[in-house]
Parts: structure tokens; sequence; C-alpha cells
């Protein structure tokens, strides 16, 4: 019988200790604490909503501003869907949680979505969220990078894992052998090595790694970095950029599931209103991204939002909507650079669930285009509070 | 007794704390003798380029990770320390829930391996190898397989429990593999006798062989349950959970350059997490084993 007390023991322990959280409040308020698919209790509401799971590609900030505001400003509701926000882990590939049906839709970049896609998942691109990309080449102004062929014999920082193509490709544009005439070395996800002088130029994100360079205090002049002591390599401008954020549905369930792809028009519908409610209306926006990571910091997620905007507007052809030469462009790095062995056949990306989302929305007198957008300007403070 | 008993505790406290302080001193030594030669500059051979630089974004003085502590981000009314603190409590939550499945887990091969030599000349290796896949390969499959195939649990399956499920799979190993030890550990005058008693063998499993193996089931609940808090940290850093020390840990790393200080809190904080499961445990041991004359390593 004696074995029976410290395992008593320990589970007592192990409740004491549980019981201790239980106390705690939530850090992440969760107006719907209901998790996965399957929402056995009856909604309140008096219309029945259609429970929807997405699943992000990174944790929570501004760069999913849209899904949070729609979420939580009932947009989603509004269209009959109760959507539960995944956020995703350095691990999780969204496409694969998608194809796995743990999902109902994704957030995944371009490449990293048609690369699960030739190995035999059958996702497809609804919606081309963002119409540009935004990763740069990051260097300080006097070390003298001002073209892409002034790499040449730097030390280039990159994460590699898939964020080095717009860069391979970009080098082997200029003429540049990107395994001789550079020295290539894996950058962790900050901004430290740039800083400290290890590497010459460094990946960054325009809506992170780059602010977060400018919310650091420049030990020369005792204040922040300044936009113009950095000097910046933009693919969108070599022509080598490749699709970032996009909504990814399951192919096979839009086919033959015709509840699911009504909803997934209802999904972008309500899902670009909340990015068009971003772009006017930012302040609140980068609040509510706040109000569901309450340590993030102010000033950095106001940058982050304000680039996020402008990566999405203006978009020609409507919020959403893919641009054929973009994405021909990407499927071209992603070919020439060995990342797809073969160019994706007709079904990767389909623009008919978005048109009709957004014909919903003009309906409704929502801009999905956005031309009079314009950048705000976001003052940076230490540490990005 | 008590009184002796109390002294030990309170030498104990006093040590570690001296030693809490002599390594801030030694951090600060280094720091100050790396910025004292310039470190950054010269190419003096060993500071700054075999051992880490020591400017202020490398590492961050002693009162600035203290300070980090107590400061309040953005104007919210608490510190960051508090902060981390109730992050570590859901943290803490994953590792107990993991701990205890493990716990059972591990017990359970023990028992079944310990029952029949062919059984564990054959199994004991696949319990090695489980233990070589690494953990970011489980971590994904995981959390898919625990958000779409928990249906039938009567209670509602969360993320976080697939976390659980993580730090299980570090924490069954060492349960197992000395409780094997230990059951096996009764001498043969001990089980002969036994056997005169004509006890079945569940009785000398009971009475003879699960007593015997505490101390053995003790260090590897030691090794256990803090491999379970590791556990939990990269489940949580591979499978996107909200909450938790291993998100703090991840998105103070990614914005380290603005607030290194930060990234030190957390990660002291998942080390106390550690020493606060390992006392635990060694509490509950000297709670139970004292009295067999079995001195508790505390």
């Amino acid at each position: 019988m004696r074995i029976l007390v410290p395992l008593l023991a320990l589970s007592l322990l192990a409740a004491a200790c549980g019981d201790d959280d239980e106390a705690e409040p939530d850090p992440e308020p969760a107006p719907e604490a209901t998790d996965g698919d399957d929402a056995t209790e009856p909604e309140p509401e008096p219309a029945e909503l259609t429970p929807v799971t997405l699943q992000l590609q990174w944790f929570t900030q501004a760069q999913f501003a849209g899904y949070y505001a729609a979420r939580d400003l009932g947009f989603y509701n509004d269209v009959g869907l109760d959507v539960t926000i995944l956020e995703g882990g350095v691990d999780i590939v969204p496409a694969s949680v998608l194809d796995s049906g743990a999902a109902d839709f994704a957030v995944s970049w371009v490449p990293r979505g048609l690369v699960p896609r030739e190995e035999g998942a059958n996702i497809t691109n609804i919606a081309q969220v963002f119409q540009r990309s935004a990763t740069l080449q990051v260097s300080f102004a006097d070390s003298g990078i001002n073209s892409v062929s002034d790499l040449a014999g730097r030390t280039v920082g990159n994460w590699g894992f898939g964020n080095e193509f717009e860069l391979l490709a970009g080098l082997r544009k200029n003429g540049l052998d990107p395994q001789s005439d550079v020295t290539l070395v894996q950058q962790n996800f900050d901004m430290l090595a740039l800083i400290s002088g290890d590497i010459d130029a460094a990946q960054a994100m325009i809506y992170n790694e780059y602010a977060q360079v400018l919310e650091t205090i420049n030990p020369a002049t005792g204040e922040l970095y300044q936009p113009e002591d950095l000097n910046i390599i933009d693919w969108n401008d070599e022509g080598t950029a490749m699709l970032q954020d996009a909504l990814w549905a399951d192919a096979d369930r839009l086919e033959s599931d015709a509840d699911y792809r009504d909803v997934a028009v209802r999904f972008v519908e309500a899902s670009i209103r909340g990015w068009a409610h971003c772009r006017d209306n930012s302040d609140a926006c980068v609040e509510i991204v706040l109000n569901n990571v309450p340590t993030l910091g102010q000033s950095h997620q106001a940058w982050q939002l304000n680039e996020i905007s402008s990566l999405i507007w203006p978009s020609p052809l409507g919020a959403g909507v893919m641009d054929p030469d973009l994405w021909a462009q990407t499927v071209d790095v992603a070919t020439s650079e060995g990342i797809l062995a073969a160019a994706p056949d007709d079904g990767a990306y389909r623009t008919d669930i978005a048109e009709e989302a957004l014909a919903n929305l003009r309906d409704q007198g929502v801009d999905v285009v956005g031309s009079g957008f314009e950048r705000i300007v976001v003052e940076l403070l230490e540490g990005g509070e | 007794m008590g009184l002796k008993r109390l002294r030990g505790s309170l030498r104990q406290v006093i040590v570690f704390s001296l030693f809490v302080v002599l390594l801030m001193a030694g951090y600060s030594a280094y720091k100050g003798f790396g910025q004292s030669i310039d470190d950054a500059q010269t190419d003096w051979p060993v500071v700054g380029s075999i051992l880490p630089r020591t400017d202020d974004l490398t590492m961050p003085s002693v009162f600035e990770i203290i300070a980090g502590v107590f400061a309040e981000p953005r104007g919210l009314n608490e510190a960051f320390g508090s902060i981390v603190l109730r992050e570590a409590a859901i943290t803490l939550r994953e590792a107990a829930v993991g701990f205890s499945v493990g716990v059972i887990v591990g017990l359970t091969i023990a028992i079944v391996l310990s029952s029949s030599q062919l059984l564990e000349r054959a199994l004991v290796p696949h319990v090695i190898a489980s233990q070589t896949i690494p953990l970011i390969a489980i971590a994904p499959i995981v959390v898919i397989w625990g958000r779409k195939n928990m249906d039938f649990l009567p209670w509602e399956w969360h993320d976080w429990m697939s976390v659980s499920l993580i730090a299980t799979y570090l924490t069954f190993f060492p349960v197992a593999i000395n409780g094997l030890r230990g059951l096996h550990s009764p001498s043969s005058e001990a089980l002969e006798l036994m056997d005169s008693y004509a006890a079945r063998r569940g009785q000398t499993l009971w009475r003879l062989r699960l007593p015997a193996s505490l101390p053995y089931l003790f260090s590897a609940f030691k090794i256990a349950a803090t491999a379970s808090v590791v556990g939990a940290i990269v489940g949580e850093i591979s499978a996107g959970v909200t909450g938790g020390l291993g998100r703090r840990i991840l998105l103070e790393a990614q914005r380290y350059t603005t607030g290194p200080e930060r990234l030190y809190v957390a990660v002291l904080g998942a080390a106390a997490l550690g020493i606060f499961v390992f006392l635990c445990i060694s509490l509950l041991e000297y709670s139970l084993v004292r009295r067999k004359g079995t001195e508790a390593i505390l």
C-alpha cells in the first residue's frame, strides 16, 4: 500500500501546482475561448454561427491585424462565422495544418504554401492579401552598399530555412555567384549581428527587424538610429520579390463541399473588411493587437501595421485578387532557385472566391482598392514601446 | 533534530544566495574587464572573440537585468517580472500535467518490462530509441493529432495539452529506466523470502519491489521534473501555444536588440522554474523517504 502514498502525493502536488495558475488571469483575453472546430455548445446568438479556424504562420502581431480586427469587431459574426485564430509556432507549417484538416484556412507565404502543395497537399491560394514582399537587405549607410552588386565580397546575413531565396536570386540576377562572390552567414532573428558589425548586410522584414534597428540607440550619437543611417535593398525593386501572406484553403473541400466554398467567400469578405478597417483606422487597429498581446511594443506595432497596410494597399485589382505578373515572378524565382521542381498547375491559386467577396464588399461601400492610401509617419520609440 | 534540520536548510539558502552574488560579481567583473580593454576594437585573443563581447547589447549589466524585472512595459500596471511569473505558471501547469502522465507511463513501462526478461530485452532498445527522436519533429504531429483526434475525450482538448504530451515524451524515459533498475534492486534473499511466503507476483511488486525502487524513482523524478519544464518550453516554442515561458523567450529573442535584459529575465525565469520543480520533488522525497534513513539530496 505504501506505494500509493507517493503517487497520491505526486498527483496532489500536480494538482496544487495546477491550482496556482488557475487563479491567474489569462494574459491574453480570448473573447471566444472555444478551441478547435467542435463547438458542442449551442451559440447564444440568434443566428447559428459557423465555427471556422484560421491558422496563422506566426504569433499575434500587427502582421495579422486585419484578422484580429475582423474577429474582435464582429465582422466575422456579421457574415455568420465564429472564427478561432490559431497562432503559429516555430515548427508549425500552416499549409500542413490546413491539409491535415486541423484548420479551415491558413495564412502562409506563397512559396511556403507551394512547396507542400508540390509534395501532395491539395491546397489552393484563395486570396493574395499582401501584394508586395516585405523582405529587405539592410546595411549601414557608411558601409557603401548602395546596390546588390555592392554586396560582392561582403558578409551577408540571412535567416535560411527558405527565407534566403529572394536574396540568392537577386545576387544571381546581378551577376554574383552566391557561393563565391559573397560570404553568406546564417543570421539570428534579431539585428544584433548587423549592429555589432559582424555582418555587413542583414536580412530584415520592413515591418519588424528594420524597425528594431530604428528602435536602438546609436552609441555614436546617443539617439536612436535614423533611417538615413541605413541603406536598404528592396527585392520588390530588384525584381526578385516573392509573394508573401496569402489565405489558403483546402482545394478538395472547395470542390466537393458547397458550404465550405460559401464559408470561404464570407471568410475572405470579412477578412478584407478587417484589413480595410485597419487601413482607415490604424490607431484603433493597433489597440486591437495590443489588447490581444499586451506586452508588445506600441510604437513597434504601429510601425508594423503601417508597413503591412502599404504591402496590401493600393491593390489595383482589389485586395486579395492575385496579380498574375507577381505570381509568375514568384514561381519564376521558386523554380530557378530549386524551391519548386516545376511550375505549379493552374489550381494553385484561384481568384473567383476573392472576387465574389470583393463584389459583396463593394456593394456595402467598402473601398477594396485603397488607391488613396498613403503611409503615415510613425515615430518609433526606444525599444518599440 | 528539527532544529538541526532547520539550520541545515538555512545554511543551504545562505550558500545558494552567496553563490548567486558571486555569479553576479563574476559577470560584472568580466563585463567591466572587457569594457576596460575595449574588446570590440582590440584584438585581445579571448575576450570578445571566443568569449562573448561585453557591450550592453550582448551583456546587459546586472543592474539593467534587475531593473528589467521591475520595469513596467508600455504603461501596463504590471512589472515585467510578474508577467514572466504568470507565464511561468502556465508553463508549470503544462509541465506538471506532462510530468504526472510521464510518471504513470514510465512506471507502467518499468513494471511491464520487469515482469519478463524477454520483454525487457526486446523493448528497452525501443524505449531508448524513442529519446533520439528530436522534439521538434514530433511537436507539429502532436499538435495536429491533438486538434483532430481528441474528440472522444469527455473534456475539450486544448493546444496546451499537446505541449504537456511533448513534456511527457521527455519525462517517461528516466522514470522507466530508473524504475526498471529499482524494481530489479531487491536482493535475491529478499525475493526468496517473498517466495517462501508464497507471495503472488503482485504482492511481491507491491510490498517489495516498488518500495525498494523508491530511491531510484526519486532520482528519476528529479530528472524528469526538470525535463518536463524543458519539454514544455520547447513544446510551446514549436507548437505555437499562447502564453507560457517558451513563447515569452521566443518573443524576447526576436526583439533582443531593443531590450536584451527582457530575454535575460525570461531565461532566468525558466531557470527558476526548473529549480522550483526540483525543490518540489526533493521536499516530497524528504517527507516520504526520510523515515527510512535515506538522506534526501536537498
